[in-house]
């Protein structure tokens, strides 16, 4: 009885977990599948669309890498998150060092409030965005991207950091400074290294921020060779009405999985700032 | 003695000093906020009281204009209407196979890893991109839905159960387009719901749960009576994270729709990008993003007294 009750609740996990699988990773085979299927396979409404019914092809691949500007949009976005990591680094270690450092309530009500200005949405945003980015004159270029980008980035790290930050005891730096070192020389030579995973976390998640980020590209930017790839592979691998869908579906795929392997891989610290300490 | 001493010493150097220094560390941060997200949530409401386009650089003050403007606009109406459906029904959705996906993924088997990255691909992979995958799925003529459909004998012949043409055109109706987007919108946030509950759920001292089992609790007891009361507080921080990123959201619409067939899965965000941003009607695309400020503020709300809350216990 015990037995096939066990057998029966292992079955359910087992059946319930492919269906969930099937319902996360479906769009993503069908990106798979049609970067290598022939178009003709791709647009015949009979074939069985699950299957190859013809030999694969790699002519959307190479039509993608050398008849778009796919490896131009590939190229702005690793600048972009590259500038954008740089920036919120120097911005928010610093912030976020001495906020986990002030005595009493004040340190943490900031930080909370630095990071609720990360729920500010970029929709109630970019009207008046659009307005400050003229006046720098940056409009259409890369740079109002890099200028705008740590508005989400800096609330977010700064908070994750403060989180590491806190978990490094006072003593140590106090420690240091008996021992004749400054404040700031404590700093630099004592508590970075020791936050070396909480930086690097930061890296990652300011990288990803910025590919994943659609609207602000969207909205600031339409000359198709300073595109991002989360807006140039949906807008410009269109010709007018017609989809290029070999072609487009390779260009979502290629970029989506190394995306997902680095967020997957830091998730959990993710998590951890997101439920702001309500799980210890 | 001593200590005042060496106290002394090391204030007397700028690099010690610990007020100026931590002034110096912290203001960047606090600049960049102000002037790059206080500013501009300050010119988004002035903007909407005033009759500013991108064309001219100056603007006057008109009242209330552009807020009687858009609320005598049906498509606006019609936006109001499509947020709210679309992030109530998708998050109560989300919200009941979160609790079943965490269940499932809490047990131990192998190769666990590679099914949390699975699961986790709607929420790691950059969004506009997975809606593309969406976007081929849904497609007219070559929807894999339909081909089942056509397949299993309920479309496409005469007499069959959804009609005798060849294909349900899954973003050309508007009941179906609604569904579409509500449904890309589960797929998104469900892995974020997930994973935030299951650190949650690995939160409850394992003991209780072996006291209740021990007294004769079954599933559905323990479920109900301690794992659901425990989980409240998280559940509510998981419900608020999804009603943020759903509601302000417009790149689901954006890629599947475009906010057609005729408006009808058109969201506040998305008629705001395409007045403010596309048509340059600067006024009236900020008093329409005006209407997500309520929303927030309560929810902004909300996480402070949770956070509180879980302060004190």
């Amino acid at each position: 009885m015990g037995k096939l009750k066990k057998i029966y609740s292992k079955s359910f996990l087992g059946l319930s977990a492919f269906f969930f699988i099937l319902f996360s990773t479906f769009p993503f085979y069908w990106m798979l599948i049609a970067t290598f299927k022939r178009d003709h396979d791709l647009f015949s409404p009979n074939n069985n669309p699950f299957l190859f019914n013809e030999p694969a092809t790699i002519k959307h691949l190479s039509e993608l890498l050398f008849n778009t500007l796919f490896l131009k949009y590939m190229f702005n976005t690793f600048w972009v998150g590259t500038v954008v990591v740089v920036i919120t680094l120097i911005i928010a270690v610093p912030a976020a060092y001495c906020l986990s450092r002030w005595s009493g309530k004040t340190g943490e009500n900031l930080g909370i409030g630095i990071f609720l200005t990360y729920l500010v949405p970029p929709t109630l945003l970019f009207i008046p965005l659009s307005r400050i980015i003229s006046f720098f004159g940056l409009h259409e270029s890369l740079g109002a991207l890099i200028l705008i980008y740590p508005t989400f980035t800096i609330p977010f790290c700064t908070w994750l950091l403060m989180g590491f930050f806190k978990s490094i005891p006072k003593d140590i730096e106090e420690q240091a400074m008996i021992d004749g070192c400054s404040r700031l020389g404590a700093m630099i030579k004592i508590i970075f290294p020791l936050s070396i995973s909480g930086i690097l976390t930061v890296i990652v998640f300011t990288f990803t921020l910025t590919m994943h980020e659609f609207i602000y590209a969207l909205s600031f930017i339409s000359v198709s060779a300073h595109k991002t790839i989360s807006v140039g592979v949906p807008t410009e691998l269109v010709r007018g009405d017609v989809f290029r869908w070999g072609p487009l579906m390779a260009g979502a795929l290629i970029p989506s999985i190394p995306v997902a392997i680095l967020y997957t891989f830091f998730l959990d610290r993710f998590i951890s700032g997101f439920t702001m300490g309500a799980v210890k | 003695m001593l200590r005042q001493d060496i106290k002394r010493m090391l204030t007397k150097n700028w690099m010690d000093n610990k007020k100026l220094l931590s002034a110096i560390m912290i203001t960047p941060a606090i600049l960049y906020i102000l002037i790059m997200v206080g500013l501009p949530l300050i010119l988004a409401i002035f903007y909407s009281f005033s009759d500013a386009t991108t064309g001219s650089s100056d603007f006057k003050f008109i009242g209330l204009q552009n807020f009687r403007d858009i609320l005598e606009d049906p498509i606006f109406r019609k936006s109001l209407m499509n947020t709210f459906i679309f992030t109530f029904s998708s998050q109560i959705i989300v919200l009941i196979l979160s609790n079943i996906l965490a269940m499932v993924l809490a047990a131990n088997y192998r190769g666990k890893w590679i099914v949390r990255f699975l699961i986790l691909l709607p929420w790691t992979a950059p969004i506009s991109l997975g809606t593309i995958g969406w976007l081929w799925m849904l497609d007219s003529i070559f929807s894999p839905f339909d081909w089942i459909l056509r397949y299993m004998g309920l479309l496409g012949t005469q007499n069959a159960l959804l009609g005798n043409m060849s294909n349900m055109y899954w973003l050309g109706e508007p009941v179906y387009a609604m569904a579409s987007v509500i449904l890309v919108h589960i797929w998104r946030i469900l892995p974020l719901s997930t994973v935030i509950l299951m650190a949650g759920l690995s939160s409850i001292p394992h003991d209780l749960m072996e006291a209740a089992s021990i007294d004769g609790a079954g599933f559905f007891r323990t479920f109900f009576k301690i794992k659901i009361p425990l989980l409240i507080p998280i559940m509510s921080i998981s419900l608020l994270f999804g009603f943020v990123f759903t509601f302000t959201d417009m790149t689901v619409v954006y890629v599947l729709t475009r906010g057609g067939p005729i408006h009808s899965t058109q969201v506040l965000s998305s008629w705001a990008f395409l007045k403010g941003i596309e048509a340059g009607d600067l006024a009236h695309g900020a008093a329409i993003a005006l209407f997500l400020l309520p929303l927030l503020a309560c929810v902004v709300i909300l996480i402070l007294k949770l956070a509180r809350r879980t302060e004190v216990t």
